[in-house]
């Protein structure tokens, strides 16, 4: 008795060898997938769907107004506009149209894209105003931005 | 070497967001200069699209909803031009005595190339390059086609109490209505959507293909005019 040992079986651990490989992946999948963040979103914006979608592929010439209720309470719950990290006033428009302007190359000024990003719940009156400004300024190309979806019927 | 690459990984994940730079896009008219006089504009020319604080839809006199609008602006489009272009697409009911549509024009090959040559006589080159694009066009559907009149057009009107949503879903449905009829006319004449052209051509800037393009454009342009806001607090309605 006694004389036959039970041999425990070692399992080895897995090696882990190939992980640095799996998560440089994952970064690299992450480092062409997503865009550096430019700007703070001080305000919430729920973006509205739409089907007739356009894509600006040069993304260097867009420039964004956002409009929705201030994520911070204590601002209030009014939509409220924001350029460039700050809130801003329908008045301020057409100044930071011609500053933006003026970081783009001089061929490119008249490119300049204007993507505004309002939430879907905001009224259209604030959103009228600030199209009317930016006519005024002539920044005439505006993208509104939206998610996309399916066409109905 | 994992630790540094899950690191950055996290860096990377907090630095970044997955932004998307894509919606509807729309070119605002130039301001309106204050002298510019009115222009007269025929009955039935205007498609009036009216929205307001109850996120409703009036359109042309006619409460709508908003699933309803762009088969209300393809019939406005192709009212007056159906047969010509699509066969199989049957005929708008025009009987309805509310609705008026704008009356398509002609454009024959043996006018415009007349047209053409006085242009080119009289030294307008810019007026002969567009009569050129519709001699394109002709060509290209071998066969004459009509056209919308100058002053037909999509009139948007939206209270300052809608909301933007709706604003933006019926920027959207205008112009699928044009889409639409766009890829429609492509698939007939050139066995490819037009969507598929314009996609082409932005990869390869092939002149053909932006022939076929501005042809499309010549039967069905896409005006959407944005009429100057008014409030309905100072009594419109």
């Amino acid at each position: 008795m006694g004389k036959f040992k039970k041999k425990k079986r070692e399992t080895g651990a897995i090696s882990t060898a190939s992980l640095p490989d799996i998560v440089f992946m994952l970064l690299f999948f992450f480092m062409v997938a997503t865009v550096l963040r430019t700007e703070e979103e001080m305000v919430r914006v729920v973006r509205p769907e739409a089907s007739e979608i356009y894509k600006i592929e040069k993304k260097h010439l867009i420039r964004y107004i956002n409009i929705g209720p201030p994520q911070d309470k204590r601002y209030g719950t009014e939509p409220v506009i924001q350029l460039n990290d700050q809130f801003a006033d329908v008045a301020q428009i057409r100044d930071w149209v011609e500053n933006e302007r003026l970081t783009l190359a001089e061929a490119e000024q008249t490119k300049m894209w204007v993507s505004m990003k309002v939430d879907q719940d905001t009224k259209m009156g604030v959103v009228t105003d600030v199209k009317q400004e930016l006519r005024k300024a002539s920044a005439l190309k505006v993208l509104y931005s939206a998610s996309s979806r399916e066409r109905t019927n | 070497m994992a630790d540094i690459a899950f690191l950055l990984l996290i860096f990377w994940l907090v630095t970044t967001t997955i932004d998307s730079d894509e919606g509807v896009k729309r070119q605002l008219p130039p301001p309106v200069p204050p002298d510019m006089e009115q222009q007269e504009v025929k009955d039935g020319d205007v498609y009036n699209v009216r929205t307001n604080f109850r996120d409703e839809l009036l359109v042309e006199k006619e409460v709508l909803s908003i699933g309803e609008l762009k088969d209300g602006a393809k019939d406005f489009l192709i009212a007056t031009g159906t047969g010509l272009l699509h066969p199989e697409r049957p005929n708008v009911t025009l009987g309805d005595d509310n609705m008026k549509y704008p009356e398509r024009q002609w454009v024959r090959k043996v006018d415009l190339m007349a047209l053409e040559q006085s242009y080119i006589a009289a030294g307008q080159p810019k007026a002969a390059e567009r009569v050129r694009e519709k001699l394109i066009a002709i060509e290209l559907f071998g066969s004459d086609y009509k056209e919308l009149p100058g002053s037909a057009l999509i009139s948007l009107q939206t209270d300052r109490s809608t909301s933007y949503d709706l604003y933006l879903q019926v920027q959207n449905e205008l112009e699928a209505a044009v889409n639409e009829l766009r890829d429609e006319l492509s698939l007939a004449k050139f066995n490819e959507s037009y969507a598929s052209l314009e996609e082409r051509y932005g990869r390869t800037k092939e002149q053909s293909l932006l022939d076929k393009i501005v042809a499309i454009r010549l039967v069905y342009p896409q005006r959407i005019s944005e009429a100057e806001p008014r409030d309905a607090s100072q009594g419109y309605y």
